[in-house]
């Protein structure tokens, strides 16, 4: 009997393993920045004018290390959507030919069917985000605080509408995306665990999104 | 009951194929669905037209043939079944029934409704097996196995390799059927030693078959009439990830 | 389809069990019969240069006809009772099966010689070393 020889590994990243990984791990690192996001986002709703945020704001676009962790940011996010391109030009070359018809609706949720609008609205949704926020005050210098730069959006409904029905697409994709990151890792090896990282992922894909939903609507309800 | 089929006709791999329409009358709710196709069959037969070319073999849910993807999913409406284990009765009296056959890549159409699924069995062959010197058959209680790893891992044996898992993934990945080899495997004390390579390999084998990435939307497991779990996916992945980031300790 | 009907009429009525008495040839003239209509009239859907499963079946039923009709040849030519294959003018005066060791001791490997040639019979002989056959008795 031969020994077990070594296959020549195929570069890691280009397995189709190796490729969820670094979904799940973009993605998780993307999550735990909608964290810190929201938390620091959530000092808007204090009654001080703003004081607490536009100092927190202060801190954060000019701490060195918070702009280290600015550019893994923008790779991480670079990356995830690379990924994510990957996998739709795969999903069409492994079956060229289509079903014609499918009832992907009894053996999959919501959610995981709608993985990539949402992504397609919370990358539209991005990109207008960072052109109100922080192109606009890091690069073209504002002259309003963020705080004030906050409240003016928000007290057109328009605005505040798409940033709920982003907060929505967001709560979709984080529903499927949570679990699926841990799946990824190998991480959910049995029914119990199954159990509670579902729990979890329900819980947080509903309190992110909604703690992002609420500012917005603060600040819009405020105009009445 | 009366039936109108849609059933994909294709006389051979480099014909484009198209569906034609069958209406079928006079069918016993206790009909298994093949059974049902061997009425029609009968009737073309007789008609002197071509029979539907569809795969089967033990029509018990046993061997994994009877692949089809009926009314847009794997092995018909019910989850966790085989096709020859369905019966006419779980459709509706009058109903139009679309029959395709499997799709995937890796998986080409070989006539009718009958595909190829020898890359299943390229998987297995590039790492899913372990290596041991013929002889007489070693004692069964040589090698003290706790109950539940056994379990665990005759629940992942289980696979009939029928390929309803590539078949219902939109992404037309075969990462349940890999993983419930690997996992299946990587639990028992015999798969130990080549369990670093075999997932390795199997991945590498997996890809260069042309299935797709998994994105863990869980369709396979509703349809794997075998019930694998996806445990043995994140096992799969636990395992693969493990044997890259670790230096293998047997390594010269 | 039909085919199968007519064989099993053949099969059943005629070699089943117990076989015919010695001396009737009907059986092995209505499979060879059978068989020769089989290969006049059966009709094949599709080619075979592509994958055809009735072409398969048919196969299978020319196969089975000429296994039909050795076996046919093989019950007239082993003039005993033996297990399964029970003649009835091979029994004991109390019904059962009257075995001829003598003589029929040997496993029949039939050659195949050419279409509508009797196949040539060769013997493999029963060696017992140990266990020797005795009469079964179920008394
Ligand atoms: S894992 Fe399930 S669905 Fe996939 S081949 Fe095996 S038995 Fe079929
Ligand atoms: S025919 Fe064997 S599993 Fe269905």
């Amino acid at each position: 009997m031969s020994s077990v020889q070594t296959l020549p590994r195929p570069s890691w990243l280009h397995t189709a393993v190796g490729r969820k990984v670094v979904m799940a791990l973009t993605g998780l690192f993307l999550m735990s920045f909608l964290v810190v996001h929201l938390a620091g986002n959530l000092l808007l709703l204090r009654n001080d004018g703003g004081a607490a945020f536009n100092a927190y704001a202060e801190f954060m676009s000019t701490n060195p290390f918070i702009r280290v962790l600015e550019i893994l940011l923008f790779a991480g996010f670079v990356l995830h959507i690379y990924q994510g391109l990957y996998f739709i030009w795969r999903e069409k070359k492994s079956r060229p030919i289509g079903y014609a018809r499918n009832a992907a609706h009894a053996n999959t949720t919501l959610f995981a069917r709608s993985m990539r609008i949402s992504a397609l609205v919370i990358l539209l949704f991005l990109v207008v985000h960072l052109r109100h926020f922080f192109v606009e005050h890091r690069f073209l210098g504002s002259s309003l605080t963020m705080y004030d730069s906050c409240k003016l959006a928000f007290e057109n409904p328009y605005y505040t509408l798409f940033y709920v029905a982003s907060s929505v697409l967001l709560a979709f994709h984080l529903a499927h995306g949570f679990y699926s990151s841990f799946q990824t890792l190998g991480l959910v090896m049995n029914h119990r665990i199954e159990r509670l990282v579902k729990v979890a992922g329900a819980a947080f894909a509903f309190l992110v999104p909604l703690g992002f939903a609420v500012i917005p609507l603060y600040f819009w309800i405020r105009t009445f | 009951m009366r039936f109108t089929l849609r059933i994909w006709r294709q006389k051979n791999a480099q014909d484009p194929g198209r569906f034609e329409t069958y209406e079928v009358d006079g069918i016993s709710p206790n009909t298994s669905f093949l059974e049902m196709l061997d009425v029609l069959n009968e009737r073309l037969i007789k008609e002197g037209k071509e029979p539907v070319a569809f795969d089967h073999d033990c029509r018990e849910g046993i061997c994994g043939s009877c692949g089809l993807f009926i009314n847009g999913r794997a092995h018909g409406p019910l989850p966790n079944i085989t096709t020859c284990r369905l019966y006419m009765r779980h459709f509706r009296d009058g109903e139009t029934i679309t029959i395709e056959p499997f799709r995937a890549k890796p998986f080409p159409v070989i006539r009718d409704l009958v595909v190829d699924r020898s890359a299943l069995d390229r998987i297995i062959q590039a790492g899913g097996y372990i290596s041991v010197n013929a002889g007489s058959a070693p004692d069964a209680n040589a090698i003290p196995i706790p109950k539940p790893v056994a379990d665990r891992a005759f629940d992942y044996a289980t696979c009939i390799g029928c390929g309803a898992c590539v078949a219902a993934c939109k992404n037309a990945s075969a990462m349940l059927f890999t993983a419930a080899k690997v996992a299946h495997l990587a639990l028992l004390p015999q798969g130990q030693p080549e369990r670093r390579q075999r997932v390795q390999k199997m991945v590498a084998q997996m890809d260069l078959e042309g299935f797709g990435h998994c994105s863990n939307t869980g369709a396979c497991a509703v349809e794997c009439p075998a019930k694998i779990p996806l445990t043995a996916i994140a096992q799969l992945q636990r395992d693969f990830i493990w044997a890259h980031f670790t230096p293998d300790p047997y390594a010269r | 389809m039909s085919f199968t009907e007519n064989w099993g009429k053949s099969c059943g009525t005629t070699v089943g069990l117990p076989a015919t008495p010695k001396g009737s040839r009907r059986p092995l003239q209505q499979v060879r019969e059978l068989r020769e209509r089989f290969w006049r009239e059966v009709r094949v859907p599709g080619t075979g240069a592509e994958f055809n499963q009735n072409l398969e079946k048919a196969l299978r039923v020319a196969d089975f006809l000429e296994l039909g009709e050795l076996m046919i040849v093989d019950a007239y030519h082993r003039e005993e009772s033996c297990g399964c294959h029970l003649r009835e003018e091979y029994q004991t005066p109390e019904g059962e099966a009257l075995r001829r060791d003598e003589e029929y001791a040997y496993v029949a490997a039939w050659e195949w010689a050419g279409e509508n040639e009797p196949p040539i019979l060769h013997k493999e002989p029963l060696q017992f070393e140990f266990v020797k056959p005795t009469v079964r008795s179920y008394k």
